[in-house]
């Protein structure tokens, strides 16, 4: 067997991802909450507090601006958590995906569950920030606003797909602090979540450009504001593609991990 | 039910199993005994097109294995060695969950899940989170679980270690109905009473090849004599020198005590009687005595 080969998907991807969907539903209140107070005390503090100090940052009152970073963010947040800590309890605490193994599975159905199920929950946040939005008036066009749901959702993937990666290798959970510091905060800062990203210097403008959470801002952004969001194909491409080469990746890396 | 011929799997420079061929009947009990580090669990996991041989063929319950190993897997049920039974859901979900793995459709599940509790002996636990089972409890589940899709064949990697006696033999009494009702199983062991009792035929596997192979009690007969002396106590050694090589048909010294085989123990226990501040325990050779006379006795860590 190749070191790297194409995932071969199947459906039985799915009694992975309900496995999962039944544990979260029995807490699934708490769960909620959870996953929502951190996002949305920094959007309202944040927003009505700075809102004040700033009426309009990048053509928007700022907590409109602010509630469009948060969207992306906090979905980039649920996706990332949840395949980073609970699938490695699930993978290397709990040893539930040798349990499924054995079963007539594999790895890429195992995995694909964990990821279409960490894109799930990751919508719920992102959702649950819309509804906000939704409920304080935030947006420009109410109907445009529906289009961020599949932004979400595709966001959730793209995240998801990345911290499989992290999972894969990570020795245990301290591990996963270093992709936090080096690579959630910094991009949270870089990407235009607090501030536009013209207010950055021209080099980490550019370092901007690259990253996944700029392409999730870029869609999400002019969707709250009301507008058509520019160059949409190229931003979807970007997190499919980070996405998908870290899904591929991960199941690589996984299947070494676990089936030497 | 199993076939498998010149298997092999090498990781790096290391062979862990080197050209094992295997023949497991319908309706048979299969042990796997070895030192830890024999290739055992790799060769589990090689039967079940976890993992891919360097070469050899593996046939399970008539299909190929690993090239249609998801088929051969709706045969198999699977007790692993370490317990990875699912802490978030309750025993009854346990089952329910694990079904739903093989395509099971969940109501055929449900209706399997109460026979499945009383095999476990769990029924009055149904509903309890896994955390508040015993050791004991969580193999019985484990047990049940693998038997949630009505398997043909059981795979058993070390189903007792750990365990305490009581235990052990509640898990034996299920396997033993679970013989009676026709199902093939291998099982691994270091255990060589637990191979005794419940295997028809066994292999003894070391560095990856098999070292022998029969009934347990066939193995006694062609590798050991039939009985052991052990002799201890102060003397030992001088009693060893002196008469170990006329009195016994083979001797052999580990630590404190002397293993002295032997088709005639009245002579060596004879001799015995005569020499005060030796002690003595005369038994009959066990299928301990072959394993450790075909493997060593050297740690294996």
């Amino acid at each position: 067997m190749s070191f790297l080969h194409l995932p071969q998907p199947s459906w039985r991807f799915i009694p992975v991802w309900r496995r999962n969907y039944l544990v979260w539903k029995k807490l699934a209140i708490p769960s909620i909450l959870g996953n929502l107070a951190d996002p949305m005390l920094y959007m309202l503090g944040l927003g009505f507090g700075l809102g004040s100090l700033l009426p309009n940052v990048g053509g928007a009152p700022y907590i409109t601006f602010l509630a469009a970073g948060t969207v992306a963010y906090s979905t980039m947040n649920a996706a990332t958590f949840e395949v980073l800590y609970s699938s490695f309890s699930r993978m290397h605490v709990q040893r539930t995906w040798d349990a499924i193994l054995n079963a007539p599975m594999t790895l890429d159905d195992v995995m694909l569950g964990e990821l279409t199920w960490a894109a799930s929950k990751s919508l719920l946040s992102g959702v649950a920030i819309l509804a906000v939005i939704w409920g304080l008036g935030l947006y420009g066009s109410f109907w445009m606003t529906l289009w961020i749901i599949p932004v979400v959702a595709l966001v959730g993937f793209c995240f998801g797909g990345m911290g499989l990666v992290m999972n894969a290798v990570s020795p245990s959970y301290d591990f996963f602090l270093y992709y936090f510091t080096l690579v959630i905060t910094p991009m949270v800062l870089l990407c235009g979540v607090f501030f536009p990203v013209s207010q950055l210097p021209p080099l980490l403008q550019s370092i901007s450009a690259w990253l996944p959470l700029t392409h999730a801002i870029d869609l999400a952004r002019p969707l709250v504001m009301g507008q058509v969001p520019q160059s949409i194909l190229l931003h979807i491409g970007a997190l499919l593609i980070y996405g998908s080469v870290g899904y591929v990746l991960a199941l690589a890396l996984t299947r070494r991990r676990l089936l030497k | 039910m199993l076939r498998v011929q010149g298997l092999s799997k090498r990781y790096g420079t290391t062979e862990v199993v080197r050209g094992l061929d295997l023949h497991v009947r319908r309706g048979e009990c299969f042990g796997l005994l070895g030192p830890n580090g024999a290739g055992k669990t790799t060769t589990l996991r090689l039967l079940l097109g976890l993992i891919e041989p360097d070469s050899g063929q593996i046939e399970l319950a008539g299909i190929p294995v690993p090239a249609r190993a998801r088929e051969a897997r709706m045969k198999v049920g699977v007790v692993p060695q370490i317990d990875n039974l699912d802490p978030d859901f309750t025993v009854r979900e346990n089952l329910l969950a694990y079904g739903s793995y093989f395509g099971l459709d969940q109501r055929k599940i449900t209706e399997r899940v109460p026979m499945l509790l009383e095999f476990a002996g769990l029924t009055h636990k149904a509903d309890a989170p896994i955390a508040q089972l015993s050791g004991g409890m969580k193999r019985r589940l484990t047990l049940a679980r693998a038997l949630v899709h009505d398997p043909d064949i059981l795979f058993l990697d070390e189903p007792t270690t750990g365990l305490d006696p009581q235990a052990r033999h509640l898990i034996w009494q299920g396997l033993r109905r679970l013989i009676a009702e026709g199902k093939t199983i291998v099982l691994t062991t270091h255990f060589m009473d637990e191979a005794e009792r419940l295997t028809d035929r066994l292999a003894i596997l070391d560095h990856g090849r098999i070292v022998a192979e029969g009934a347990p009690s066939a193995l006694i007969n062609a590798h050991i004599e039939p009985a052991v002396v052990e002799v201890f106590g102060d003397g030992m050694e001088v009693w060893a020198r002196e008469h170990a090589a006329t009195l016994c048909q083979r001797s052999e010294t580990v630590g404190e005590t002397l293993f002295c085989y032997t088709a005639t123990p009245e002579i060596p226990i004879a001799a015995l009687k005569q020499t005060p501040g030796l002690r003595y325990l005369h038994r009959p050779s066990s299928l301990e005595d072959v394993f450790l006379k075909l493997t060593g006795r050297d740690l294996r860590d």
